[in-house]
């Protein structure tokens, strides 16, 4: 795959903390415009995984490439730059609980834009809209469901329309209907805007539902265990662990 | 592409009657400075005339959600009037982004009700005075039946957390009520020589901070220490606690949060406040003796006899009666506040800022009540 195509690459990495390795060699590639899911069961180190892809937690070897361009060795100014065009939901939303909707998703658009006060809070609108939650601007965190919580916190991922989004758990909490609306809206916005998107869950139905590639990280070995497309996977991959976990733990006959 | 020059077009076209083409061009993105919507409004004024607006957008090169913002507000102007629109030429992502931000009809909230007349706000503003009242005696209540329940052996309380408590409020305050004892020590010697010295009774200097320390300085001030280390320390810690839900599991649990969170924090308070206002005594009166003997020429023996000479036990044991008081009042703010935390970030900074000014206005209220009751007494 020429380096042009692919929006991310992961290369040859080691996450970890200090000297107890979490995951090492890491080798993968997420293509532009694609929903790529990093899934594993807990204590995997998928989130962590994602941390080193957000510059929260340095690699203890190899590095991260957004479009050819180091993460990890970029000067800070150049990391900067790289960082505004990304998007982070975070596990638990982490809105900020002192300010209003509408301020939590205009805060980036003011730092970052030259756009007059009324347009931000025009654009901010336009975000929550997107995410169902037009008229609730001037609601604080506090005062909405959690599912909302969610999609308001995917309003401010968004905030600067950015190449890449980072979905950490996006479904954790969520019952399954407003789980599915919120893949559908993932489709969507992928669909209308172009985006890439970066998906950690363990979420079966939305690995099925909109995972065009993934990778599978194993908790034993301590590495990546399978590399392609979730369905595909789950048809052709022999690897028993793969298969237990794509399957609820039905390991196939063949591997006991 | 510059990053701060303008590379959208926007363009209006009236030369057919009924009809406005707004031609739209180049690249439409949030860091382009993109016109206001204002800007088609003129063309847009002649509603008689005006039958259909055309969006001819075949020119745009690249676009993000600020053209679909932009696009919005015309579409609506449009739609307040009465006029079609052709949005036929829009790239299909942004039709299907319109669609999105459409399907869920936008919430009627109040929040625009117009604020409450003056009376109201203050008849408001009492009545919240009043239900804070409340709950301030019921917690007082709550917390003696929970001491009650501690005599009889009957409170859900674990030892440890107690002497964890009295770690923390005792031995690692004691640097921070050295330094503040003894520096009023100083100020408290220095004041007070530089108007004995009129007299040539600078040897009094000695009794006015022995009296000072026991009597009122070295409560009040470990007092208010507490009220901003520890009381906005219990205050935080509860709040947390609110926040991440781990009061709700005491509660489910029938382990009542008083007994087990409230309890040792105000008890731990209680016991080390009388020894920490000794403690402050003791270093006033040093913070004194280093003013008497380095600018009074007053030997340190003499001032240690002065200080010996004026000391009483009534003046004493009403400091550490004081102090013990104020450990009360400092340990119930922290825990009431606490407890009453919000679940957000803010409100737990709400719940600390809010635990200390209680503390202080309530050590403040102490001492007058003392003052007027020991008058009263002629002690």
């Amino acid at each position: 795959m020429p380096p042009s195509t692919a929006a991310i690459a992961v290369r040859d990495m080691d996450v970890g903390y200090g000297t107890f390795v979490v995951q090492r060699n890491l080798d993968f590639e997420v293509a532009r415009g694609k929903i790529f899911v990093i899934m594993g069961g807990s204590g995997s180190g998928k989130s962590s995984v994602l941390r080193v892809m957000i510059t929260l937690l340095p690699p203890l070897r190899g590095d991260v490439l957004f479009g050819g361009v180091s993460l990890w060795r970029a000067d800070d100014a150049e990391r900067e730059r790289l960082m505004r065009r990304f998007g982070v939901l975070y596990q638990g939303g982490a809105l900020w609980s002192s300010m209003t909707l509408s301020e939590n998703v205009s805060l980036p658009l003011g730092e970052f834009t030259d756009l007059t006060e009324v347009q931000i809070r025009e654009v901010a609108a336009l975000k929550l809209a997107l995410v169902g939650l037009a008229g609730f601007e001037e609601f604080y965190p506090s005062q909405i469901s959690g599912g909302m919580q969610k999609r308001a916190a995917l309003a401010r991922a968004m905030a600067l329309d950015p190449d890449i989004l980072f979905l950490d758990e996006p479904s954790a909490g969520l019952d399954p209907i407003s789980s599915r609306l919120l893949d559908d809206l993932i489709l969507e916005l992928r669909e209308s805007l172009g985006c890439t998107v970066v998906l950690v869950t363990h979420e079966l139905a939305s690995i099925f539902a909109i995972g065009d590639d993934s990778v599978f990280l194993d908790a034993e070995t301590r590495t990546m265990a399978a590399r392609g497309n979730p369905k595909t996977l789950l048809a052709e991959s022999t690897d028993p662990r793969v298969q237990a976990f794509l399957t609820r733990g039905r390991l196939p006959a063949t591997a006991r | 592409m510059s990053p701060t020059g303008r590379d959208w077009e926007l363009s209006l076209d009236r030369s057919v009657s009924d009809t406005v083409r707004i031609r739209l061009a180049g690249t439409w993105r949030l860091q382009d400075r993109l016109p206001p919507p204002d800007a088609v409004d003129g063309a847009l004024a002649d509603t008689i005339a005006l039958r259909q607006v055309v969006l001819d957008a075949r020119d745009v090169r690249a676009w993000d959600t600020g053209f679909v913002s932009f696009i919005m507000k015309v579409l609506q102007r449009c739609d307040d009037k009465g006029i079609a629109v052709d949005r036929e030429s829009l790239p299909r992502g942004v039709n299907r982004l319109i669609a999105l931000a459409t399907v869920v009809p936008e919430k009627q909230t109040g929040t625009t009700a117009a604020p409450d007349p003056w009376l109201g706000q203050l008849g408001l503003s009492f009545l919240a005075l009043w239900t804070a009242t409340l709950a301030f005696i019921r917690f007082v209540g709550d917390a003696t039946l929970a001491f009650v329940r501690l005599g009889r052996a009957k409170a859900n309380f674990r030892w440890v957390d107690f002497f964890g408590v009295i770690q923390e409020c005792g031995p690692h305050a004691l640097p921070i009520v050295s330094l503040i004892s003894f520096l009023v020590g100083l100020i408290l010697a220095f004041m007070g020589a530089a108007q004995l010295r009129n007299f040539g009774a600078q040897v009094f200097v000695a009794d006015l901070v022995a009296i000072a320390a026991t009597r009122e300085m070295g409560c009040l001030m470990t007092g208010i220490i507490m009220a901003g280390r520890t009381g906005a320390a219990f205050a935080a810690q509860l709040g947390t606690m609110r926040v991440n839900e781990e009061i709700d599991a005491l509660l489910t649990m029938a382990i009542p949060p008083m007994d087990f969170l409230v309890l040792p924090r105000m008890l731990a308070l209680i016991v080390m406040m009388p020894l920490l206002t000794i403690y402050s005594d003791l270093l006033v009166i040093l913070g004194g003796a280093f003013v008497g003997v380095t600018m009074l020429d007053l030997g340190f023996v003499q001032y240690l006899d002065r200080t010996r000479q004026a000391l009483t036990l009534t003046n004493f044991l009403l400091g550490i009666i004081k102090g013990s008081v104020f450990g009360v009042l400092v340990a119930l703010s922290g825990c009431l506040r606490g407890m009453q935390s919000g679940r957000s970030a803010a409100a737990v900074g709400l719940a600390t800022t809010s635990a200390v000014v209680t503390a202080i206005v309530l050590i403040v209220l102490a001492e007058g009540v003392f003052a007027v009751v020991l008058d009263a007494l002629g002690i």
